[in-house]
């Protein structure tokens, strides 16, 4: 029993990791007032990209070297989250266009870019077969050497690749810059009062780019973590299935707070994946457990909108844009 | 006081709202950046495939209109994207992001089907089909009207609402697959295939022509609906200003669940045709996509019905061609989805320059 | 003369096809305050804006103590040590006084909140002011709020203080207080400009008076050489006393009777308090009060957009000679009930109108229910729009052009006449003239005046005490949310009204010091 519950915790933990970076990332870009739709795009795109360039290198060279793997594809998985991101912030900043709308093409694209190169990259090469970087993979699930002496606890805590540790340290940092500095001051302001911000001599368009992209960036690792440490280094098509959208809700049951998504991520997590730890379901019951994290989301939703509390509602400007000499 | 001595230097430009602008300037710029985006996909597609651009542009086309199939295949494809959009745009002009189309789509065919597989043989095929367009228009309002009601009473986020309304939906679809297909199997073959019971009728021998007289009807119904009649108008003042309605005593709540149940009730109707007309199956990926498409096609068009049967064309013929392009040179058919975003990021990019322009400083300097 | 503080020569900025400033000048010295003054919209708010960065002119050039500057950037202007304090605040709601003080600043070192919120204590003692730097925003109120956004310009050690019309929103008490420390900072040396449109502060605080009219620099007066009717003169083009004609009531008879109302907004405070009196027919009844007095309240209540706590409004149906509660009604119910009530509320484009519709599309507003076709008629709004284009005179490209690229005036005419075309039996306006040149301010007090001369019971909401005394017969005061007085319009003067308006503010003791 202990065991059936040590595994389901690291399951829901390694299920909630993804989730943590996207969730973290949609944070702090929904901070600057950006509603980032297209982060379930991003995802894709972080993890595809990462798969490329650990492919590349791979296949270059005649024998990998971990750190190389590790950083050929974090490398070329920042660059490509990163300039998403960045297709975002320039059409919604500079060119003023919806929020929301350019998000959800940003996440077709994204999807797209995704699905389209796991399908067709081997073909590029004149392989056929599936995916699969296992050097890459290795090195990304490298786990402290000491986690399997501790029993039980090293193996349910911390038997995790290190962007598993990476996705709560970013969290924790974030909370940290957003709470307890002047960057996160700023930050804070524009997304609350874009244009107060601008009178106090923020650069509004700077900030705002930024954290769209640096959240892009963090959403993008979750992307990478799930094709590398989760599935070892292989990419099947809509593998990454709706994760990028529970990111965006988990935003919503961490009220804004990157360190409560950690809490909120794992559970998550823990309710994507509960359906295998009942026992005795049917494979068609499993489907309806399966709504568990949605129901939920959509609960919180409603209480938060019940209840009104100013400290927990979204930044006051979200899904706005700002443009200066409006009259 | 020399002039070049000046502390900081002037921005080369700045940005103005644009008082107003030629309708066919408007046009111009638009038809510029949809050129632009069919240049950029070409380009994108003769990277990956090192093929003869002209060739892209010829697979391009066929997709659409090689063959009378194929044609007709778009017709449908163009279908039911436009009744989609039909369905979520009084919502969307009321300010009310409806993100959950997909899943109104598929609860709305989920519905029929059921009746289809259970009720199929056992009542008259038109009995049978008046049936499951009822149950459809039912099951979509029903999916609409959950965060419709919420939203008019605490102001519940709808977007995010809709959003999980979506995976609920697919998660129940999933759960009746795996209840109609013994084997355990997740794919779910045709239903009635014999029979033909609770499948749409041709028309002059051509299967979708019943799907697209409908939606054609449907989009001159909503035209007019949306300009001419009062609830359209009602919506018109509710998306503009809450304040304005309020004031001149329109029943914001009342507006919101009512729209919303038109929005449902015609995904719903999408779900019916889709089932009934198109795939007579159902499967997670009934509305594959095309709920969060339609979104962008009411959006390109400006809500307005008769745009969208150009931005929902341009999306179908778009779709079609890179499924062709995929075929013809061995690439994934994702390839789909890449140029549909790459061609929406250029017409919502395109909007700018029609609200905005750019003034030079220099130039008003030498004024 | 020394090197000015700040000179602008030439300075141009246009809106659209909208002039608001046309080759303006100005210039400031160290240690004087200079009073900008003009009527609303004569492109005050406009000039200063573009000192302070918010907008950018299209022609001119700016100089700072002898050199010329360009500013495009808010930050630019803090550079220049420039400080403005907007009238409607820059400030965060959910941050605290100090957060929003300390906002945007890039001093050195480990960012301390803490240290700032010293600071922020120290500059208050040394300027008296009272203010608690770990309070949020949303709790304060608007004086509060206004010290908040003084002392975040001198934590940045401005030297260039602008002032948007800062005595707006404060009781006198509180006026005074200000004034003595813009003389305070005036002694440091610094540069004030303050912006406002009462000629009794301009006489009172400042040195020298610069005047604009319709966006052009009009020109600049020692305040000691210059008296109200000069400068009058100077901001509205020709001496003119108001004249506004006013006739005698006939047939009076009670309309609406208000009794013992009370309000509360939604964070729980009172914002009208026992509010109760009665309006006739065939006459005008002044609302005068400070802005924020419950003014938008009350009027919103009588419409049914607001919710009353305690209270009747009653109204007495002239038709049918019968009485009729209209508490708790909606604007619908009180519409079935047969009231003809319009309403021309003071946000012209956020209610009332909808600035992306044309005029005609906003006739329909009040009407399109009318009939039982499911289908607009859009045959009687089209000819109401062009017969008000006509009779008001409305700039106006054609009855299809959106509202929104309109001028401010001939939104408000179109407002207005849509609103008396209902041949309403009450009729509520708040600020009608607010942003509109002198002559449309005639066209609608003449409006107003034939409405009351047809019978209807006319409710004005307005700030120039000048315009309430001769147009109303009779002018109701609010202060805090309660009636401090109703007095006749041809008996009263501005001092019986400037003093009933601050009667009873909470910490009002101005006997004491009087």
């Amino acid at each position: 029993m202990l065991s059936t519950i040590a595994s389901f915790i690291n399951a829901a933990i390694i299920q909630g990791i993804p989730l943590l970076f996207g969730s973290t990332g949609e944070i702090i870009t929904e901070k600057s007032g950006n509603l980032n739709l297209g982060i379930p795009g991003i995802m894709y795109v972080g993890g595809i990209s990462g798969i490329i360039g650990g492919y590349i290198y791979e296949h270059s060279v005649e024998n990998t070297v971990p750190i190389l793997c590790i950083l050929f594809s974090l490398c070329t998985s920042l660059i490509c989250s990163a300039l998403m991101s960045l297709i975002y912030a320039f059409l919604t900043q500079t060119l003023k266009a919806n929020q929301n709308v350019t998000g959800l093409a940003l996440t077709t694209f994204g999807v797209g870019v995704g699905n389209f190169f796991g399908g067709s990259l081997l073909k590029f090469f004149n392989e056929s077969g599936s995916i699969s970087l296992l050097d890459t993979g290795l090195a990304y699930k490298a786990c402290l050497p000491f986690a399997s002496k501790l029993g039980l606890f090293g193996k349910t805590f911390l038997s995790f690749g290190f962007l598993a540790y990476l996705a709560i340290i970013i969290a924790v940092v974030s909370s940290y810059i957003l709470n307890k500095t002047r960057v996160g001051l700023n930050l804070r302001a524009i997304g609350e009062n874009p244009a107060t911000a601008d009178a106090a001599g923020i650069n509004v368009t700077k900030y705002k780019y930024l954290s769209t992209i640096i959240g892009g960036m963090i959403a993008g690792l979750g992307g990478l973590y799930f094709v590398m440490d989760y599935t070892a280094g292989a990419w099947t098509n809509n593998g990454f299935g709706d994760r990028g959208w529970l990111a965006i809700a988990i935003v919503i049951f961490a009220l804004w707070k990157p360190k409560s998504a950690i809490l909120s991520s794992f559970i998550f997590g823990g309710l994507y994946i509960i359906c295998v730890y009942i026992p005795g379901l049917s494979s068609s019951s499993k489907e309806i457990i399966k709504m568990l994290p949605y129901l939920v989301t959509i609960a919180v939703l409603i209480i938060i909108s019940a209840r009104k509390k100013k400290e927990h509602q979204p930044p006051a400007s979200l899904g706005l844009s700002y443009f200066r000499e409006e009259r | 006081m020399s002039k070049n001595k000046k502390e900081t230097k002037e921005p080369l430009f700045h940005l103005a709202k644009r008082p107003a602008i030629e309708w066919w300037k408007a046009w111009l710029i638009r038809g510029a950046a949809i050129i632009s985006s069919l240049i950029v996909c070409a380009l994108i597609i003769v990277v990956l495939t090192k093929q003869n651009p002209l060739e892209v542009y010829a697979a391009l086309f066929k997709g659409s209109f090689g063959t009378q199939r194929k044609f007709w295949a778009m017709l449908q494809k163009l279908a039911i994207l436009l009744c989609i959009s039909l369905a979520v745009t009084p919502a969307f002009k009321m300010k009310f992001w409806n993100l959950g189309a997909e899943g109104q789509v598929l609860f709305g065919g989920l519905c029929s089907m059921v009746l289809m597989f259970e009720i199929g043989d056992k009542i008259p095929n038109l009995l049978l089909i008046i049936a499951m367009l009822i149950a459809s228009i039912l099951g979509g309002i029903l999916w609409a009207l959950f965060p419709a009601v919420l939203k008019a009473k605490w102001g519940t986020n709808e977007s995010l609402f809709t959003l999980m309304m979506n995976y609920i939906a697919i998660q129940l679809v999933s759960f009746a697959i795996m209840v109609w297909v013994p084997s355990g199997s997740s794919v779910m073959g045709l239903v009635n295939s014999s029979t033909k019971a609770g499948w749409l009728p041709s028309l002059l021998g051509q299967k979708y022509l019943l799907n697209i007289i409908v939606v054609a009807v449907l989009t001159i119904v909503m035209f007019i609906y949306l300009k001419y009649s009062k609830q359209g108008y009602e919506i018109s003042v509710v998306g503009e200003s809450e304040n304005t309605a309020r004031y001149i005593g329109i029943n914001v709540k009342k507006v919101i669940i009512r729209t919303m149940i038109l929005s449902g009730a015609l995904c719903g109707l999408a779900g019916f045709l889709l089932v009934a007309g198109t795939n007579h199956t159902i499967s997670k990926d009934l509305a594959g996509g095309d709920g969060f498409t339609a979104i962008m096609v009411s959006w390109l068009a400006k809500f307005n019905p008769i745009t969208m049967v150009v931005t929902s064309f341009l999306i179908a013929f778009l779709q079609r061609g890179a499924g062709e392009i995929a075929t013809n040179f061995n690439l994934n058919t994702s390839i789909a989805d890449i140029l549909t975003g790459i061609i929406i990021f250029f017409i919502i990019g395109c909007e700018f320059f029609i609200n905005y322009q750019i003034k030079s400083t220099k130039e008003k300097e030498g004024k | 003369m020394s090197t000015p503080a700040i000179e602008l020569k030439n300075i141009s900025k246009t809106f659209g096809s909208i002039a608001a400033n046309k080759g303006v000048n100005l210039t400031v010295y160290n240690g004087e305050i200079l009073s900008l003054l003009g009527e609303n919209g004569s492109g005050k708010t406009t000039l200063m804006n573009m000192i302070s960065g918010i907008y950018f002119p299209d022609a001119g050039h700016i100089y700072i103590d002898g050199k010329e500057v360009v500013i495009r950037s808010p930050k630019d202007a803090f550079d220049h040590r420039i400080g403005m304090i907007h009238q409607h605040f820059k400030l965060v709601d959910i941050f605290t006084a100090a957060e929003n003080i300390v906002l945007g600043l890039e001093e050195g070192g480990r960012f301390n909140i803490k240290e700032a919120e010293n600071k922020v204590r120290e500059i208050s003692t040394r300027y008296g002011f009272d203010i608690d730097p770990t309070k949020k925003i949303y709790e304060m109120s608007v004086s509060e709020k206004q010290t908040v956004e003084i002392i975040k310009v001198l934590y940045r050690g401005a030297n260039i203080l602008i002032l948007d019309e800062p005595t707006a929103v404060l009781t006198p008490q509180e006026t005074k207080k200000l004034f003595a420390v813009l003389r305070k900072m005036k002694e440091d040396g610094k540069a004030i400009v303050i912006i406002t449109h009462k000629l009794h502060e301009v006489l009172e605080i400042s040195d020298r008076v610069s005047v604009l009219r319709k966006g052009e620099y009009i020109g600049t007066l020692e305040t000691a050489n210059t008296d109200e009717s000069e400068l009058t003169e100077m901001m509205v083009g020709k001496k003119i006393s108001l004249n506004i004609d006013r006739s005698e009531p006939k047939d009076s008879v009670d309309r609406l009777e208000i009794n013992n109302l009370d309000c509360i907004t939604r964070d729980g405070v009172k914002i009208l308090d026992n509010i109760s009196f009665t309006v006739k027919s065939g006459e005008i009844l002044g609302i005068a009060g400070i802005a924020g007095s419950g003014q938008k309240e009350l009027l919103e209540s009588i419409a049914g957009l607001q919710k009353v706590r305690n209270g009747e409004i009653i109204y007495h149906n002239p038709k049918t000679g019968s009485t009729d509660s209209l508490r708790d009604k909606t604007p619908m119910q009180i519409k079935e009930l047969g009231v003809r009530l319009s309403f021309v509320p003071e946000d012209r484009l956020g209610m009332g109108l909808v600035g992306n519709m044309d005029i005609i599309d906003n006739m329909m507003l009040r009407s399109y229910r009318k009939g039982k076709s499911v289908f607009l008629n859009r045959k009687k709004p089209r000819s109401l729009a062009d017969k008000i284009i006509t009779d008001l005179e409305v700039v106006t490209p054609s009855a299809n052009t959106p509202i929104r690229r309109l001028s401010g005036g001939n939104v408000q005419k179109v407002l207005v006449g849509r609103e008396i075309s209902a041949a309403p039996t009450v009729l509520m306006v708040a600020y009608p003239v607010r942003g509109l040149d002198i002559n449309s301010s005639y066209l609608i007090y003449n409006l107003l005046n034939e409405q009351k001369e047809k019978g209807v019971a006319v409710i004005f909401v307005g700030e120039d005490l000048d315009v309430l005394i001769e147009l109303c017969d009779r002018i109701l005061v609010l202060s805090s949310g309660r009636v401090s007085g109703i007095v006749d319009g041809r008996t009263t003067d501005k001092s019986e009204i400037g003093l009933l308006m601050t009667k009873g503010e909470e910490g009002g003791e101005g006997n004491v010091e009087e």
